[in-house]
């Protein structure tokens, strides 16, 4: 197990966005929670990677190195150090999750010398690995990102959350907003450094065929509650709860 | 090695008003080692449903199903993966392409769920060229994905990935329906060469010709339910 939440909950004022929702994720697994807007997902990950404090419920982590933590009843610290260390956050839009002022370079060295990294010499070589592996051309290593088209801002912002090599990845929507062509190599790209990599991921998505390519598991939410989960393919393929069954008869071949 | 005892499998479609539909209405079949097991019937019998519950892609809705020892109803997404990933080999009729991965690829990633070991990862490969060489896929398309590939192609590529790894527990769903006569012979030799390894094999064969050179036993799903 590397994260189990239990029994999360969390309402905006009278509006119930996560209702009672409990899961394991084991090493090197990834995840699929699907739902439509408004299903709670997105608020999901915010509890479970440390930037929302639950209603109720607890969220633990194994960690590399002091063992099991629940998130919630140590320092916001501890939680930042966590953060930068063991686990990584893709935003939806990748401007979220850049730093946009700073060099393409920059970003992706900045996590290696939050952990105290000095050597300027290896730190770039490092960022120009990353961009390499995430395929984009390392030549551009010191422009900014704001001269990236969206496709390269993601990789780049995945590039900038790998780079420390953390076990758990969050993405939040992670293609979407792309052009379809853009977000096919990119989920690829994703595909490959999850299996290479051994990384275990939870992600949020509304399309069902993001979470067959890249999840082995997945969750299907509904009104702030877990209607369905189970293996991709035994959701998609024989779906059992109503509502999974409307999402899987709505999308061409999932 | 599979136990399937008063299998029932339905399916309720909500948005049909609840319309449900019996496929399975309480199957047993026992399948040993080096047996290999023809399901036979009209279609809409229930074959590929058999199939899938044996796989683990279908929810068993009563009775039993235990494969290599692990019981599918109770198991846990873990021990599912686990099965598929060490005991249970399943060749679906279509290959379900990956955006972008090439064919070798495809194949190689069928020895094992994850490739960080890079020596294994190599091994891997050179196992999958062995198997394209066999299956006949010219080297020029190795290297390519294989959406465009033609249908015989694109089943020789599943048969490779599903027969990278000897497994105890092969699932053929009509593994030579799209393939020319040669091809079909190298795969009716995978297939016996399996069983001989000991693998308990069930299979869909429409072809008379495979399924009298490859089957042990022919199992009536109509008769048996």
């Amino acid at each position: 197990m590397i994260l189990r939440a239990s029994g999360l909950r969390k309402s905006y004022g009278e509006r119930l966005a996560v209702d009672d929702v409990s899961f394991e994720l084991f090493a090197g697994e990834v995840l699929a929670v699907v739902g439509e807007s408004g299903s709670g997902k997105t608020t999901l990950l915010r509890l479970v990677s440390g930037n929302l404090r639950p209603d109720a419920g607890a969220v633990e982590f194994a960690t590399r190195h002091e063992g099991v933590k629940n998130l919630y009843s140590i320092s916001e610290a501890e939680r930042r150090l966590l953060a930068r260390t063991d686990w990584g956050f893709v935003h939806q839009r990748a401007e979220e999750g850049l730093r946009m002022n700073v060099s393409a370079g920059a970003n992706v060295g900045e996590r290696l010398m939050a952990l105290g990294e000095r050597h300027y010499g290896s730190i770039r070589a490092a960022a120009a690995d990353w961009l390499s592996r995430v395929e984009m051309d390392a030549a551009r290593i010191d422009e900014s990102p704001g001269a990236f088209s969206g496709g390269m801002r993601q990789r780049l912002q995945i590039a900038r959350n790998l780079v420390t090599r953390p076990r758990l990845v969050f993405m939040d929507e992670p293609t979407s907003g792309l052009d379809v062509s853009v977000q096919a190599k990119l989920l690829d790209l994703l595909r490959s450094l999850t299996r290479g990599l051994g990384l275990a991921a939870i992600v949020v998505t509304h399309d069902l065929a993001v979470a067959r390519l890249l999840a082995q598991r997945m969750l299907v939410m509904r009104e702030g509650r877990v209607v369905e989960e189970g293996l991709t393919d035994q959701v998609l393929d024989d779906p059992q709860h109503p509502y999974t069954q409307l999402l899987v008869s709505s999308v061409l071949q999932p | 090695m599979i136990h399937v005892r008063d299998l029932r499998k339905k399916f309720v479609l909500h948005n049909q008003g609840g319309a449900e539909l019996a496929v399975l209405s309480g199957v047993s079949l026992d399948v040993a080692p080096g047996e290999c097991v023809a399901l036979e019937g009209p279609s809409g019998v229930g074959k590929s449903t058999l199939l899938k519950c044996i796989y683990g892609n279908y929810r068993i809705t009563g009775g039993d199903v235990r494969v290599g020892g692990v019981e599918l109803a109770s198991a846990t997404s873990q021990d599912t993966l686990r099965l598929r990933n060490e005991v249970v080999a399943y060749v679906s009729q279509f290959l379900r392409v990956i955006p972008r991965v090439p064919a070798l690829d495809i194949v190689a990633q069928g020895a094992s769920a994850a490739t960080e070991h890079a020596g294994a990862a190599a091994a891997a490969r050179r196992d999958a060229e062995q198997l394209l060489l066999r299956l006949r896929i010219p080297m020029r398309l190795w290297s390519v994905p294989p959406a465009t590939f033609s249908g015989g192609e694109q089943q020789r590529i599943n048969i490779a990935r599903s027969f990278i790894r000897r497994r105890p527990v092969l699932l053929l769903d009509e593994p030579t329906a799209s393939l020319d006569a040669e091809n079909r012979l190298t795969v009716i030799a995978m297939i016996a060469e399996a069983r001989a390894a000991g693998a308990a094999i069930v299979g869909i064969f429409h072809d008379q010709k495979v399924r009298d050179a490859v089957a042990t036993r022919v199992f009536d799903l109509a008769a048996a339910q």
